[in-house]
């Protein structure tokens, strides 16, 4: 009985840490202004959905919103398409070098950002394409191919030989095989890679802080950043804000969970 | 239906010889099977004929074609896997009729075939499950099904029974030799279990290292192994191998063991120049039999161990510090650590050089 209580009382504890900053967040963005910067922190009596609605009024943050939004979600498709093609290749196919090739790919995420940015800039600003979605989702797609290769090839890399080699000899050409066996039974790896590859756009900050300068393709972070003013910090509009644009992270996670779950547990790679 | 004809087939992996210097036709129409411990290369041989690797070097032909470049598609081969490599998310229906598809067959002759090789194996009610609800011999008749649906040149068969437990496994066996009877398609089969290529085949390859030791009919490779490999590897289980010299050439006599073999039990008395290291004398356990009575000419032996077949017993026993095994009688009264005797076969041996391991008797 006492090892069940602090078994949960470690989950609440674990729970608690993980959800903290998420809960501090929402609690403040439900406060009104005069309770905010209270010492000690209170949780507020009275809530208010105040800077909800200034957020969206008096700002245009439904364009930061679809900004964000096509940015990730392009990202992720231009990604999963690149990557899981050169997955495929990687895993299956018969090529020389592929372990140079992996490592040259895994070789390419590790620059800190911080040291392509300046460069980057530059080629974005000579191609004409400063302050403009095209540049976010290029270069989020070069930063999250990487990470979309690995993932992929491990995936179909599970696949058995024997099934390529089955489809082959049932007379398919290598696409047909990409498509008609390995994406439908990599799917659970597919999700992975989306969820991973659309919270890294919808949260990067330095690319996003760079190419763009207006609210045409200005992003999340970066929009929130830009919040506080001269004279005063609108600490609760970036909490509301905050909140507003995790919800859409929460449901696709919680949406594709149970898409990965049931891949995982039907068994679909066992022959 | 097609001929299949490698010709100084070469297969490296890096520097690593697999195959070497392969030479061989298969008839068409024949049951072929190429049988060897893991890692042999008989695989690799399966995979060279479908086209899923390249060659080294050397020629391949099905009839008269050249088909080295031709990729698996363009070759007309059907294959059944050891792991029977199902479309785990397609069913029955979908993975019998998926060659068809591939070839952009009519939806309705689909459906018509896959009925009909359904009923041929017995899946008819099980067409709209999957894989994963099916048990390990009706995934391998699915495999089966969805070779057989594409009528092919030539049927590829790599270890297809190794994965079903032992009953489903000699079932499945005869299945499979009915329906060659009926196809009449060229298989090539790749097996570890000798006793299924015996059953099974017209003829046997037996390959060790990457080379063909021996090709014949079952009962050649049993009775004139060609070699020391060939003939511990054929039969189970293995041939008692017993050191033998030339006592005398003429007339002929092995000393084996202690008794003496003489040139009157041989038809044709071997190629002996006198220089030879040795002999190995090879002899079958099913050829010995150990009673506890000791009739005329018979070895005295001890015996070590019996072990129950049923019909019969096998009999491990001590002949002179050699371990031997035999067969004895079910009813017979044979424990462990007693005495016994055993009639050594003396028309039954075969005869090994000791250097070369060639087959020296019967020739």
């Amino acid at each position: 009985m006492i090892k069940k209580t602090g078994f949960y009382l470690l989950v609440m504890l674990v729970l608690l840490y993980c959800s903290g900053p998420l809960l501090w967040q929402i609690a403040t963005s439900l406060k009104p202004d005069y309770e905010l910067t209270v010492i000690p922190p209170v949780i507020t009596e009275n809530p208010t959905t105040v800077h909800y609605i200034s957020v969206f009024k008096e700002r245009p943050f439904l364009r930061i919103i679809l900004n964000s939004a096509v940015v990730a979600s392009c990202t992720t498709v231009l990604s999963l398409i690149i990557g899981s093609l050169s997955a495929f290749a990687l895993a299956k196919m018969r090529i020389r070098y592929k372990v140079f090739i992996l490592g040259f790919v895994l070789s390419v995420s590790m620059f800190p950002p911080i040291a392509t940015v300046s460069p980057l800039y530059i080629i974005i600003r000579e191609l004409g394409l400063r302050d403009t979605w095209l540049a976010l989702i290029i270069t989020y797609t070069t930063f999250s191919l990487p990470l979309s290769i690995w993932i992929l090839t491990n995936f179909f890399k599970e696949i058995p030989d024997e099934i390529y080699y089955a489809a082959r000899i049932d007379g398919c050409s290598p696409f047909q095989i990409f498509y008609k066996i390995m994406l439908p039974l990599s799917i659970p790896g597919i999700f992975t890679t989306a969820i991973l590859v659309f919270i890294f756009s919808w949260n990067e900050f330095l690319f996003a802080l760079t190419f763009t300068s207006t609210t045409s393709s200005r992003t999340i972070p970066v929009a929130i950043a830009l919040f506080p003013g001269v004279h005063e910090v609108p600490w609760g509009e970036i909490a509301a804000a905050s909140v507003v644009v995790t919800i859409p992270l929460i449901v696709l996670v919680f949406a594709f969970q149970k898409r990965i779950v049931e891949g995982l547990t039907s068994g679909a790679v066992k022959g | 239906m097609a001929e299949i004809k490698f010709e100084n087939v070469i297969k490296r992996f890096r520097d690593v010889s697999i195959i070497e210097d392969l030479t061989i036709v298969i008839n068409d129409g024949e049951f072929f099977t190429f049988v060897g411990p893991s890692g042999c290369g008989k695989s690799t041989i399966l995979n060279i004929i479908a086209g899923l690797e390249p060659v080294t070097d050397g020629k391949i032909y099905f009839d008269d074609t050249l088909v080295n470049d031709l990729s698996p598609r363009d070759r007309d081969v059907a294959m059944v896997f050891q792991s029977y490599a199902l479309y785990p998310h397609m069913s029955v229906y979908e993975n019998i009729a998926f060659p068809l598809r591939m070839k952009k067959v009519q939806q309705k002759t689909i459906d018509e075939e896959v009925k009909r090789i359904a009923s041929l194996l017995g899946l008819g009610d099980m067409l709209q499950r999957k894989p994963k609800e099916l048990s390990g011999g009706q995934r391998q008749r699915v495999a089966l099904g969805r070779a057989l649906i594409r009528k092919p040149e030539v049927f590829l068969m790599d270890e297809p029974l190794s994965n079903l437990d032992a009953r489903l496994r000699i079932e499945m066996r005869a299945e499979l030799k009915k329906l060659h009877h009926e196809l009449k398609i060229t298989t090539v089969y790749v097996t570890h279990d000798q006793a299924e290529a015996m059953s099974l085949s017209e003829r046997i390859a037996v390959i060790y290292q990457g080379r063909i030791q021996q090709c014949g009919t079952p009962l050649e490779v049993y009775t004139k192994p060609a070699n020391i490999f060939v003939g511990g590897f054929i039969g189970s289980p293995p041939m008692n191998f017993i050191k033998g010299t030339v006592k005398s050439l003429e007339p002929l006599q092995i000393d084996c063991n202690g008794i003496t073999l003489s040139t009157i039990i041989f038809s044709r008395p071997p190629l002996l120049k006198g220089d030879e290291g040795g002999l190995i004398i090879g002899i079958r356990p099913e050829d010995i039999v150990v009673s506890e009575r000791k009739p005329e000419g018979k070895v005295k032996v001890f015996i070590s161990l019996v072990e129950p077949a049923g019909s019969f017993n096998w009999v491990d026993v001590i002949w002179n510090d050699i371990e031997m095994k035999c067969t004895a009688r079910a009813g017979s009264d044979l424990r462990e650590g007693k005495e016994a005797f055993v009639d050594f076969p003396e028309d039954k041996v075969i005869v090994f050089d000791e250097k070369s391991g060639k087959r020296l008797f019967p020739d």
